[in-house]
């Protein structure tokens, strides 16, 4: 017998669960990003001395960082779809070269911390202006970083699980969760190198 | 929720949009335009690469619309929390002096 109501959405299955699951982790998560960013706002607008950050942060070095998350992100989209045509060599390609993305990232922002906190810029120091910038900075790139370490963790997790056989065309969940995150990581990336760098 | 035979999005479009917003983003900064004239162009063109991310890479595109409404919960509180302390940025930038408690008012 047809039901009388065609549901319009497909119902919340154990497959689906998981997904479900991290997208409600993200959106704890981005509220806490949003809150630092606001905070992040409210001290800069109320200070008098901010420095421009274009003239003390290296602009160009960060829009290659950003330039590299981007394409972690379609590696990471390319290795999901791989291994939904049940293509395991090309997933496990994929998800290491989005390691190496997200590592390649973490290796120039620790340059570009080494590089400012050799002219002086701390977390309590700033000879730019505002001490709050530096303290500002430190927290929400670190914050960050700490995200895409975590990242880079759990890919190398799900690449050990692929290795070993556990998703095929059919069983693949996993990775896309895991992709739900990385995309996470590579999106805040986009709102900080706007809001911290260039306006 | 998911359908995992759907129509595989042109994911190196959406790079190239990414690679091409973030490269007129960080042009936008050397223009001589008014500040407020690049800090609108630089907040709409990072807006346009996250839902450019949110939308393909994410697939909410591809997902029912209670999921889109779930990502959309933190942006709207994002808004309220800016709109919030707007009050305390102008009343900073503009130096209003706190009015004198009547009880502290010395004749």
């Amino acid at each position: 017998m047809k039901a009388a109501v065609e549901p319009t959405e497909s119902p919340l299955i154990p497959e689906s669960s998981g997904k479900l699951g991290m997208w409600i982790f993200l959106v704890g998560d981005a509220m806490t990003f949003g809150g630092l960013l606001a905070g992040y706002g409210a001290l800069r607008y109320g200070s008098a001395d901010w420095p421009v950050p274009s003239e003390v942060l290296g602009i160009p070095l960060t829009a290659v960082m950003t330039f590299i998350l981007i394409c972690s992100s379609v590696t990471m989209v390319k290795g999901l779809a791989a291994i939904r045509r049940g293509n395991h060599r090309r997933m496990r390609n994929f998800l290491l070269l989005t390691v190496l993305g997200g590592l390649l990232f973490l290796g120039l922002q620790a340059l570009e911390w080494t590089e400012l906190i050799h002219r002086g810029l701390t977390l309590t120091g700033n000879p730019f202006g505002s001490t709050l910038f530096g303290t500002t900075f430190f927290v929400l790139t670190g914050f960050h970083g700490a995200h895409v370490t975590g990242g880079a963790i759990y890919l190398s997790c799900i690449v050990i699980l692929g290795v070993r056989g556990r998703f095929s065309g059919e069983n693949h969940n996993q990775v896309e969760i895991a992709g739900l995150y990385w995309h996470f990581v590579d999106l805040v990336w986009i709102l900080l190198f706007t809001f911290v760098y260039l306006v | 929720m998911v359908s995992s035979h759907r129509k595989e999005p042109n994911y190196l479009a959406v790079f190239w949009w990414l690679v091409g917003l973030t490269i007129v983003e960080v042009g936008v900064i050397y223009l001589p335009l008014a500040k407020v004239v690049i800090n609108i162009l630089l907040v709409g063109f990072a807006l346009s690469k996250v839902t450019l991310v949110a939308m393909y890479f994410m697939h909410l595109r591809f997902e029912p619309v209670t999921l889109s409404v779930i990502a959309l919960i933190p942006l709207l509180l994002c808004v309220i929390l800016v709109l919030a302390l707007l009050p305390d940025h102008v009343a900073v930038r503009h130096k209003i002096a706190p009015t004198p408690h009547k009880s502290v008012i010395v004749r």
